[in-house]
């Protein structure tokens, strides 16, 4: 069984929640990016998202935005990504999920992106600017390389393609909270909940929901209606703020309180 | 006709977005083809175009820049007589129009030269709709008359300090602000790139310029022309003209620019000197680098200042349909130069390019020939940027 699949499985079983962490690969360099993600499987994390920098980020927010010019600026790019998975690989089993734009992994081939990164033990990609509509070419790609690909549902997509989106998703599906871009926001949708409960009801397979979640209380809310919780922004604005051991101890420490109400009771 | 029904342009267009504007790109493209074509619509868009836009714009007989180059009759399509002085306005009235039937309430834009801005903040103030602007710092620095003049109709321009801080990063913040309030917005894209159905429907309403082009001269002349030339940014102006000739035996041209060279870094020749990619939602031709990330483009215009091109373009120039070349910033101020010192007409420099690859193309034909050129737009935005680069250039007279 895919480690996606397995690790929603063994969640359940034990009536809990995923916690998955983003933060963007090479911010502010490669080294930092391997502890942090060592440290957050370490204190909670279910599953890791790891960014790919792109220079032209157009459904991030500033924060994210921000992060991938830091690394493009340590000349961070796909490969070395895909070589940093292999070195997490290396160290621990937890499923590793890159985010990255469609053009450097076209420019890379689709092909050799989804057997390097099977390779290198990575389990899946979210591409956001690669709706189904678009994504035939990578899917048969992906699916050779065993590779899941992770589709987005937003509030704007309706009753129709969310079915298909929850159809066509492999691992789960990644329910854009917002109407809007990434970012750490201090108050979520009013109607959240319900949007959730309404996508549940549409798709089988496993549900996470993430832009804009940034505190422990916020996903206590959101937890009793989903399998898994992003939470990336509030993570990368650490990562500008903080160095060294400093900012290790810190993000585990989140990583920590993000996950306690996950674990059910 | 193309594109088909994914949008695509043999492998080019698509669209290439975050799930949040698949609806909203789909609810635009059904509410345009149910739309578009009803009496109703096009009596509405007819009667602006004429009353309000001031077209049909004249097809000017330039007999002295003719005599000057020694080869072809030139012809000049004056899209810069057209209201707010370039073709820009074809497009956003009628997706101003367009926008007010969906029951939309208010309108953005991306901008470089500031032309699109301004049509775009026209048509708002004209409908009644709020509008805001995206437009990198360098281009408010370069084209600070458009920016009074779009403060003054009523809109609010935002800076855009990211990357290049030029029109490539206006279009990812206005892309960003469309996630965000796709609800009640309308994205009035300024060319013929962005995610289907963008290029055609910039394409369908820039093609009134040569539809008019068409029957002016055959009126004139009772001829077709060997050859249309136009600028290509995102490529609009171009498209536009060449669209009502697309089943003649007549040569297209689109002159990108070359800005220092396009063999340096600093150029924004897409179609003549890039590969082939995905950028702001569309599969075309772009400037990269071997790892996929977007490079900063160049060019003394900020209306083709842009790293992209519209989809159809790439097509046409992988089909031979059209011929793309560029010319140099150097260049571009000599054109800019012959067509006022010639014809009394300050060009915009986007449009210079085109009136300067004449001097190349020229030599190709005889008097019995006739070429049209596009004048996308009028020189006056220009001056101060043409005053420094030719004081830098020792060029000043
Ligand atoms: C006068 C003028 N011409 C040409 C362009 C380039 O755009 P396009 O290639 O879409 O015509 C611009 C863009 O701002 C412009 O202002």
């Amino acid at each position: 069984m895919p480690r996606i699949d397995r690790v929603f499985k063994q969640l359940k079983a034990k009536g809990e929640k995923a916690l998955i962490p983003f933060i963007t690969a090479g911010d502010p360099d490669l080294a930092t990016t391997r502890a942090l993600a060592l440290e957050m499987a370490a204190r909670g994390a279910d599953i890791l998202e790891l960014g790919v920098p792109f220079s032209d980020p157009l459904a991030d927010g500033p924060t994210i935005q921000a992060a991938s010019l830091r690394a493009m600026q340590g000349g961070v790019h796909l490969e070395n990504v895909l070589n940093l998975a292999g070195e997490l690989r290396a160290q621990t089993q937890i499923p590793l999920i890159l985010m990255g734009y469609y053009n450097p992994i076209l420019q890379y081939g689709l092909e050799r992106t989804a057997t390097e990164a099977a390779a290198n033990g990575v389990d899946g990609f979210i591409i956001p600017d690669l709706p189904p509509e678009e994504a035939g070419p990578w899917r048969v790609a992906a699916a050779k390389a065993k590779i899941a690909t992770i589709f987005l549902a937003a509030p704007t997509s309706g009753a129709e393609r969310i079915r298909t989106l929850g159809r066509l998703t492999k691992g789960f599906l990644y329910y854009v909270s917002v109407t809007g871009i990434t970012g750490a926001r201090t108050e979520l949708p009013l109607d959240l909940v319900e949007s959730l409960k309404e996508v549940r009801s549409l798709v089988k397979c496993p549900l996470a929901v993430g832009f804009g979640i940034s505190t422990p209380e916020q996903v206590a809310g959101l937890a009793p209606y989903v399998d898994g919780v992003v939470v990336g922004s509030a993570i990368v604005q650490r990562v500008a703020r903080l160095r060294g051991q400093e900012l290790i101890q810190e993000v585990g420490d989140f990583i920590a309180a993000l996950k306690a109400p996950l674990r059910g009771n | 006709m193309l594109p088909d029904r994914h949008g695509r342009y043999g492998r080019y267009g698509g669209r290439f977005v975050p799930e949040t504007l698949m609806p909203a790109l789909l609810e635009l493209e059904e509410a345009y083809r149910t739309i578009h074509r009803t009496g109703e619509f096009r009596q509405e868009l007819a009667w602006y175009l004429k009353d309000y836009v001031g077209r049909p714009t004249p097809l000017y007989f330039a007999r002295h820049l003719s005599a000057e180059l020694g080869g072809p009759q030139i012809y000049i399509k004056r899209e810069d007589l057209a209201h707010t002085g370039a073709h820009k306005i074809n497009n956003t009235l009628g997706q101003g129009l367009l926008a007010r039937r969906m029951g939309k309430t208010r309108l953005i834009a991306e901008t470089g030269a500031g032309q699109h801005g301004v049509a775009t903040a026209t048509v708002a103030a004209l409908l009644g709709l709020s509008c805001d602007i995206y437009m990198g710092t360098e281009d408010i620095r370069r084209q600070r008359l458009n920016v009074i003049r779009m403060n003054l109709l009523g809109a609010k321009v935002v800076p855009v300090e990211s990357g290049s801080r030029t029109l490539k990063d206006a279009m990812n913040e206005a892309i960003r602000d469309w996630v965000t309030n796709v609800r009640h917005t309308h994205y009035v894209l300024g060319s013929v790139g962005g995610p289907h159905p963008y290029p055609m429907i910039v394409r369908d309403f820039q093609a009134v310029i040569g539809r008019e082009a068409r029957g002016q001269l055959r009126r004139r002349t009772g001829k077709l022309p060997q050859c249309l030339v136009a600028c290509v940014g995102g490529g609009s102006n171009a498209m536009g003209l060449f669209h009502a000739f697309r089943d003649e035996a007549v040569r297209f041209v689109g002159v990108e620019a070359a800005g220092h060279g396009v063999d340096t870094h600093h150029h924004s020749a897409t179609l003549v000197a890039g590969s082939v990619g995905v950028l702001h939602g569309a599969f075309s031709y772009l400037l990269q680098d071997p790892w996929g990330n977007i490079q900063e483009a160049h060019s003394l215009a900020p209306g083709l200042d842009y790293p992209g091109v519209g989809p159809e373009h790439a097509w046409f120039k992988d089909q031979g349909r059209a011929e793309y070349v560029a010319v140099t910033d150097t260049e571009a101020l000599e054109g800019f130069n012959l067509l006022s010192r010639t014809e009394g007409i300050l060009p915009a420099l986007e449009s210079a390019h085109a009136i300067a690859y004449l001097r190349r193309l020229a030599p190709e034909y005889t008097a019995d020939d006739i070429v049209i050129v596009n004048l996308s737009g009028r020189g006056d935005k220009d001056v101060d940027a043409v005053a420094e680069a030719m004081e830098v250039s020792g060029a000043a007279h």
